[in-house]
């Protein structure tokens, strides 16, 4: 039964190489997958794991690729994989196809494949999974499952894993099942020791332990968003479920669980609901907000399409809200579960009228947390809609990324609230009155003073004392000072990070968002082809000083993003009036995380390198 | 429509209530509706309502969509807090608004083309999730602000002004209502005051979702000949069930009524419905005979009015939430936010 290996001069390679596997979606292999990843990191090797699947829930393909590379890289590398292993006929051809020259294809040859599904140039691994665990599980769904954990040991023999930590992590997944521990150690040590009493050595891919972690943690964004919404004080969430979002509720929902519940009772700090479409859960977010509790819901690009109406309400009226908008790709129902940074022009202007919002643009779940956090803050300070912009490569892949901070005397800011001890004492208030001249003006929660205070919050235009008004110069003033708290929340926002080439260059790159771990990569592959370039990250919407500043400082600057239109592009010259001609386009929309191939290989294109 | 404040000369007289205030601070600005118009009686009739029930103003939340109805908020309660929200939307705002502060009484007002129409989908999540609120539609059967179309609750074979027949069927509010599941459902008539003023008293005592329907005639556009919604089309048509004295534990009613036809129903929060029946068979606490019911007198052309149905003991949305007695906006920092030390713990989690 014992397959012929290939022998070619395969690919040489340590601690640098991605591995994909090719799964049939429901299969299981999910956690295997997820185990093989952190099995790397556990032994100190930084690695990506991105996931690829359809909108399906069973017997559709999907693949997992893992990217190890200990000198950091977090994008996806792009190409094909150095090591396939594919555990799906279904996509065989194309798979095989894929894998780059001189790599390696890892299959169940249980059955064994033709010589001619193979090709010449990669060496083939078969191991009989299926027959090994059939002949030591009767069970059929402890065969799928154990299959999967075989097939993990295996890889681990032929690429030098470290068997304590898999172990390791084994005992941690299933602490408290001691049982269900033993069998899986059992299971890996089945795969384990069949390659190494039948395979010796083919695979030129090794794993060896080294310290490129260091003390980050292994998450995903939408977790990290709704850990900064717990931090953030966050009390009502009111979402519909849509992906690449639905998990943000989710995460929400089970942090609560763990740490919101009061002890004495068992009553909740909290009120999660599941609305009956995006636009009666941006109602019940402006609802709660309106009357002074920290609210927020999770969609992605259609919900906000349908939640627009309100959100110009809420631009208008000035209540606060928090919207986390994990993005997808493409118009319509699109590819979503795929990736792309497509809502950015929506979200800038959401809703008819004269509309501007904030936005907040994490890079990683540190910042999801960090901006998940802070968006409550600029929501109540600024009382208006925040717009959290996550996409699906953020938010459903697992990211090594800094552990989260927290300082405890940071107080959660309300913004201008006026209390009723204030009303009482005889302070002046008119809700759209503008007395700091910084356009932010106070408001009451309803029910705070029984005869001073109270106001009619409307979508209609109305005074600075809040009353009813179709005087032109009433709307005109209004808007004014809209304009000028749009003006003072760029002063709030998180301002854009600027990197500068090691040698003056005349040519900048601005990106933001999951695009940021192909930079630094992309960044030395372009340096290798003499071009120098500085670097400005933005972080929010709208725009600081500094972002004019860097434009203004460069001949040309290459605006990286992940859309067809170059949104981000869009905005900056409608919101800086920047001559279109300076801001080069490097658009990457296909629905695949943005590559630093891709990103290297187009700026060269532009600047005629080879 | 401009901003008419009201003269605020009180008549030194003036009765006051428990909290000593007068009738006149329940009210708002002067309403701008056409004169004669059915919701003005409604704001009224809340008007009159919160007084006699002794409740703070400003404790009262109420909100709105868009239409004619949804801007009578603005003419009642003057010292509240109010929300005009868009339109078919005012029911996800109360939503919202209630989960923030238990605490609050809250008002919403809708219209048939605000509830029935674009808003169908929200007002019945609003009565299935139970929501703690007194939710009146203030039907008329027609759009006014836009000059009278017809609206989803216009009945068949109802004519417009214009002439125009309506060849749709009519959505019964009441019907939805009480068939997902609110747990106080009543129909009334803005010409009936003593009828809808009780009413709306009970409902702001029940602690759930309490809707009513109150056939409201549009003197504008819907008061006509041919209209099923017209004070004269109502009146005639009108079939009330029973009569509501409520009790709120100062006036006992003393008047003798014929043995079986009175019912009394003890509110969650001890507040009293005296219930004067007029057909004594029927069973207020019964919801399936009350889809029954309310189906065959509809079919028989009877517009039946009254309290349709209670559940003495409902369960609102924070009680299948469970969440903390505390209102969620008065929260803080202390119990709010977990601190440093729990995150520390979750980062090592995640290595």
């Amino acid at each position: 039964m014992l397959q012929v290996v290939d022998r070619i001069e395969g690919l040489q390679r340590v601690n640098e190489f991605v591995v994909k596997f090719a799964n049939v979606n429901g299969s299981g292999s999910a956690s295997a997958n997820a185990l093989f990843a952190k099995s790397v990191l556990r032994m100190g090797i930084s690695a990506t794991p991105r996931n690829i699947f359809p909108s399906n829930i069973q017997g559709l393909p999907t693949w997992y690729e893992v990217r190890i590379s200990d000198a950091g890289y977090l994008g996806a590398r792009g190409g094909g994989p150095d090591l396939m292993v594919a555990m799906n006929p279904q996509t065989w051809d194309s798979d095989v196809k894929g894998i780059e020259p001189g790599g390696y294809l890892f299959y169940d040859n249980t059955k064994p494949m033709p010589s001619s599904k193979f090709r010449d140039d990669i060496t083939v691994v078969g191991v009989p999974l299926t027959r090994m665990t059939n002949e030591a599980y009767s069970n059929p769904r402890q065969r799928q499952l154990f299959k999967n954990i075989v097939g993990l040991g295996a890889l681990a023999a032929l690429l030098d894993m470290d068997v304590p930590c898999v172990e390791e992590l084994l005992g941690e997944q299933f602490k408290g099942r001691d049982k269900l521990i033993e069998a899986n150690v059992q299971a890996l040590h089945m795969g384990l020791d069949w390659v190494k009493a039948n395979l010796g050595d083919p695979v030129g891919l090794k794993l060896r332990k080294a310290n490129s972690v260091g003390d980050r943690i292994f998450i995903d964004g939408n977790s990290a968003a709704a850990l900064g919404a717990v931090y953030g004080g966050a009390t009502v969430c009111a979402w519909y479920p849509i992906t690449p979002s639905s998990s943000v509720a989710e995460a929400f929902t089970s942090y609560c669980n763990r740490m919101r519940v009061d002890k004495a009772t068992g009553k909740k700090n909290f009120a999660i609901v599941q609305a009956e479409d995006e636009l009666s859960s941006i109602g019940m977010v402006i609802g709660a907000a309106w009357n002074g509790a920290r609210s927020f819901t999770a969609t992605s690009g259609p919900g906000v399409s349908l939640m627009s109406e309100f959100v110009g309400l809420a631009y208008f009226a000035e209540i606060p809200a928090v919207i986390m908008d994990v993005q997808r790709s493409g118009p319509s129902t699109g590819m979503p579960t795929r990736t792309q940074q497509t809502d950015l022009t929506i979200c800038a202007y959401a809703s008819h009228g004269d509309t501007k919002h904030v936005m907040l643009i994490p890079e990683d779940p540190f910042e999801c947390f960090e901006f998940g956090a802070l968006a409550f803050d600029l929501a109540d300070r600024l009382q208006t809609p925040i717009f959290v912009m996550l996409d699906l490569e953020i938010g459903m892949n697992d990211r090594l990324t800094r552990p989260f901070v927290w300082d405890d005397s940071r107080k959660l800011d309300r913004g201008k609230v006026m209390t009723a001890e204030q009303l009482e004492a005889g302070a002046k208030f008119g809700r759209y009155l503008d007395v700091d001249d910084d356009g932010i003006t106070y408001r009451t929660y309803p029910g705070t003073h029984p005869t001073k205070g109270a106001f009619f919050t409307r979508g209609t235009s109305k005074d600075s004392m809040a009353r009813y008004s179709e005087e032109g110069h009433d709307y005109q003033e209004n808007m004014e000072r809209l304009l000028k708290k749009h003006r003072t929340a760029a002063t709030l926002v998180p301002k854009a990070i600027e990197t500068k080439a090691k040698q003056p260059t005349a040519y900048g790159a601005i990106y933001f968002g999951s695009t940021s771990p192909a930079i630094p990569e992309a960044e030395e592959q372009l340096a290798q082809r003499g071009v120098s370039l500085d670097l400005l990250r933005l972080r929010a919407f709208p725009f600081g000083p500094e972002v004019e500043a860097f434009i203004d400082a460069h001949k040309t600057v290459f605006v990286i993003e992940q859309n067809r239109d170059g949104q981000m592009r869009s905005l900056l010259i409608n919101e800086l009036e920047i001559d279109p001609k300076k801001l080069a386009k490097v658009v990457h929309y296909d629905g695949t995380p943005i590559t630093a191939r891709f990103i290297s290989g187009a700026i060269a294109k532009h600047l005629n390198i080879q | 429509m401009t901003f008419i404040p009201k003269p605020k000369l009180h008549h030194p007289d003036l009765q006051k209530n428990a909290l000593g205030y007068t009738r006149r601070d329940y009210e708002g600005p002067v309403s701008t509706l056409c004169a004669g118009c059915g919701h003005d009686s409604i704001s009224a009739a809340i008007v009159r309502a919160c007084f006699e029930l002794d409740i703070a103003p400003h404790r009262v939340a109420k909100l709105s969509g868009i239409g004619c109805s949804s801007k009578t908020p603005t003419y009642f309660l003057g010292a509240s807090h109010g929300f005009n929200s868009v339109h078919g939307r005012m029911p996800s705002v109360a939503t919202g608004a209630n989960l923030a502060n238990k605490e609050l009484i809250y008002l919403g007002v809708s219209g048939d083309g605000d509830s029935a129409s674009i808003g169908l989908g929200q007002f019945a999540h609003a009565m299935r999730r139970g929501v703690n609120m007194v939710y009146i539609v203030e039907n008329n059967g027609v759009y006014g602000l836009t000059k009278g179309q017809f609206s989803a609750t216009s009945d068949k074979g109802a004519k417009s002004k214009r002439g125009l027949i309506n060849s749709d069927e009519p959505i019964d509010l009441v019907g939805m209502a009480l068939q997902l599941g609110a747990t106080f459902v009543a129909r009334s008539f803005s010409g009936d005051k003593a009828q809808l003023v009780p009413l709306i008293e009970a409902a702001l005592k029940h602690q759930g979702a309490a809707f009513i329907d109150c056939i409201s005639p549009c003197v504008a556009f819907n008061n006509h000949e041919g209209s099923t919604k017209s004070f004269d089309y109502v009146r005639e048509h009108n079939a009330a069930l029973n009569t509501l004295d409520f009790i709120s534990g100062r006036s006992e009613i003393t008047v003798d009524y014929a043995p079986g036809t009175l019912e009394t129903v003890t509110q969650h929060d001890g507040s009293v419905l005296q219930l004067r029946k007029l057909h004594t068979s029927y069973d207020v606490n019964d919801r399936v005979a009350a889809m029954t019911y309310m189906q065959q007198r509809a079919a028989e052309g009877e517009i039946v009015t009254g309290l349709l149905y209670v559940d003495p003991n409902p369960r609102d949305h924070h009680a299948h939430l469970n969440t903390v007695d505390r209102p969620l906006n008065e929260l803080t920092e202390d119990v709010l936010v977990p601190g440093a030390r729990a995150l520390e713990r979750i980062n090592a989690g995640l290595r």
